[in-house]
């Protein structure tokens, strides 16, 4: 116990004596758990996806040895050709482009007001946090509930209430899904623009307002630069998640109605992949849809940083 | 607790606020004002759904006018939690979400504390290939890999309808890995050099010395970890058929989207379940807020 109270000072690390063979492979034997998993579950089935994709692949009895015949890329001329498939990313940019400028705007909005209260600001972290703690399925069950046709929703809105109502509305589907999504991650990036707002030094705020910038002006010109890697992060992990949509409209909309209106790409996997039994087409979708996400981040991160 | 890696950054944010220039004029008051109403209207759209969750499972005959969020005496039954329970085993499911839960928290913080520590204070060969395909390994969606997991581990193991196949694709969370590793660099390196002089072997240091200096990372990093397998749907959804091998996210979601139309009250019923589902997250967090600051999210997310 005397140990633990000293300084947590950390040791420079040039000049210590250089682990021995003995620790050497001590070090690869405490990571190999960890690489195992890495391999077994996120290598591995990187490429087997892959594979697939360009394969004819179905599902067999274990140990069955069947000929699964190399077919170039007559998966993804599938896909591609698939209306429905097409709809789904489609619905995929709506989401995104509602939810993560909304995320964007409302997590800095909320963050910064929180940043500059003082009371309260434990209640009030905990209840932005609240929703992302949360089980999708539990809050789904919430939202149908209240967006239902005679719900709370409609009821508070009386006759400007939308008909055919939210989720059954195949305008509104999607939309109704991006703010449920926005809701339900916006805790998790307030706290990472929280963060962000307490690293810039306060002394650009006095100097914003000895220049006589107001509220306003010292937001533009601190604020917003100011948290640009955080604002980086939040736009790519926003667009990582609201692109790989599931649950939602699974439950939220039945299955990604009315009429594939709010299907998913991932959603689409699902139910060509594992319901009709065609892996090797899901697996075209998947690897569009990253490709396709990794290229939107890419222009994303480019289009922030360049500034 | 006597390595306080996390206080810093928490009083940090207390004196931004009180450094602040205060004058007690009416713009400032107006401004605070304003503030207090964001933060408010904020908070209500983020805790109504959760009230409305409750006061609708305790509901007996569903009410969705205005009126209907407030509890009224006569309109008020536990019957909705005995609905769900006849419908879903409410117990087994909670056995089943545990035990997928507490089989992922297990290995995270096993062999997750073992690689943390390597990453952190052993020298080894590969030690900065295997520190950058951990952060890769976080944007990589889990969803493009579940069809090949599927066949691998439903087709090829025969792990369907089991907890180890349910577990296995979330056994070690890479960012209680990388949480581990962050407080593990902040240990001085003279202490582990001295307990090696002393003839202790790394295991030994790890458990009696590294350990308890950062129990305030395992707490985060259990929590953090608890989140993903208690709520996750998709996986254990599509690899168990069985309804008694099904967490509770799986057999309410499968209540929600089959049986529910044909119920009494299916809204109540289906309330009721989400209570249950979300009750531990939520008290968890509520108990453990402290841990979740933003302090330990940033240093996770700044690298």
């Amino acid at each position: 116990m005397t140990i633990s109270l000293r300084p947590p000072a950390r040791a420079p690390r040039a000049g210590r004596p250089a682990g021995g063979l003995g620790r050497q492979v001590l070090g690869m034997a405490f990571v190999t758990p960890y690489v195992l998993f890495l391999v077994a579950v996120f290598a591995y089935p990187l490429g087997f996806a892959v594979y697939m994709s360009f394969h004819d692949y179905f599902f067999t009895a274990p140990g069955a040895v069947v000929d699964r015949p190399f077919v170039g890329l007559a998966n993804y001329t599938a896909v591609l050709s698939d209306p429905a498939v097409r709809q789904s990313f489609g619905n995929i940019v709506v989401l995104l482009v509602i939810n993560v400028p909304l995320t964007v705007a409302l997590s800095l909005l909320l963050a910064t007001a929180l940043n500059a209260a003082i009371r309260f600001r434990t209640f009030f972290r905990a209840g932005y946090y609240l929703p992302y703690v949360t089980a999708s399925v539990a809050v789904v069950g919430v939202w149908r509930f209240l967006f239902n046709s005679g719900g709370l929703v409609n009821s508070a809105l009386g006759p400007l209430a939308p008909d055919p109502t939210w989720l059954v509305n195949e305008h509104l589907a999607m939309p109704t899904i991006a703010l449920f999504v926005t809701w339900k991650g916006l805790g998790f990036y307030i706290l990472l623009y929280l963060a962000a707002l307490q690293n810039i030094p306060k002394e650009l705020y006095e100097s914003a307002s000895v220049d006589g910038a107001g509220r306003w002006r010292a937001f533009w010109s601190v604020t917003v630069p100011g948290v640009r890697p955080a604002t980086v992060l939040v736009v790519l992990l926003a667009t990582v998640t609201g692109a790989n949509l599931f649950t939602e409209p699974y439950l939220l909309t039945g299955g990604g109605g009315p009429d594939g209106a709010s299907a998913s790409p991932v959603l689409l996997m699902y139910q060509r992949g594992i319901e009709q039994g065609n892996p090797d087409v899901a697996s075209a979708i998947g690897v569009i849809l990253v490709c396709g996400v990794l290229l939107i981040a890419f222009v994303q991160r480019r289009l922030l940083e360049k500034r | 607790m006597a390595v306080n890696t996390t206080r810093p950054a928490s009083s940090r944010t207390a004196s931004v606020g009180d450094a602040r220039p205060r004058k007690e004029t009416g713009g400032s008051r107006s401004r605070a004002a304003v503030r207090y109403g964001v933060l408010l209207i904020g908070a209500f759209v983020f805790l109504f759904p959760f009230y409305y969750m409750l006061i609708g499972s305790l509901q007996a005959e569903p009410d969705s006018s205005p009126s209907g969020a407030f509890p009224a005496p006569g309109n008020l039954t536990v019957a909705n939690y005995s609905e769900i329970d006849r419908a879903i085993d409410l117990v087994q499911s909670l056995i089943n979400s545990g035990i997928f839960t507490g089989g992922v928290i297990l290995c995270t913080v096993v062999f997750g504390l073992l690689a943390g520590y390597a990453l952190a204070q052993l020298e080894f060969r590969g030690r900065g290939v295997l520190f950058n395909t951990m952060l890769l390994v976080q944007v990589v969606p889990f969803q493009l890999l579940t069809v090949p997991l599927y066949v691998l581990i439903v087709r090829d193991y025969g792990l369907a309808d089991n907890h180890l196949g349910m577990i296995l694709p979330y056994a070690i969370n890479s960012t209680a890995v990388f949480i581990f590793r962050q407080y593990f660099l902040q240990l001085p390196r003279e202490l582990f050099d001295a307990a090696r002089i002393d003839g202790a072997g790394e295991l030994t240091i790890l458990v009696r010395v590294a350990v308890p200096l950062v129990k305030p990372a395992l707490l985060t990093a259990v929590l953090l970890t608890f989140i993903g397998p208690w709520n996750e749907f998709l996986w254990p959804f599509l690899i168990t058929k069985q309804a008694d091998m099904q967490p509770l996210a799986v057999s309410l979601a499968n209540y929600m989207s089959n049986v529910a139309a044909r119920a009494a009250n299916p809204y109540g019923a289906i309330l009721a379940g989400a209570c249950v589902l979300a009750a531990p997250a939520v008290a968890l967090f509520l108990i453990f807020q402290r841990r979740f600051v933003s302090s330990n999210l940033g240093s996770s997310v700044k690298g």
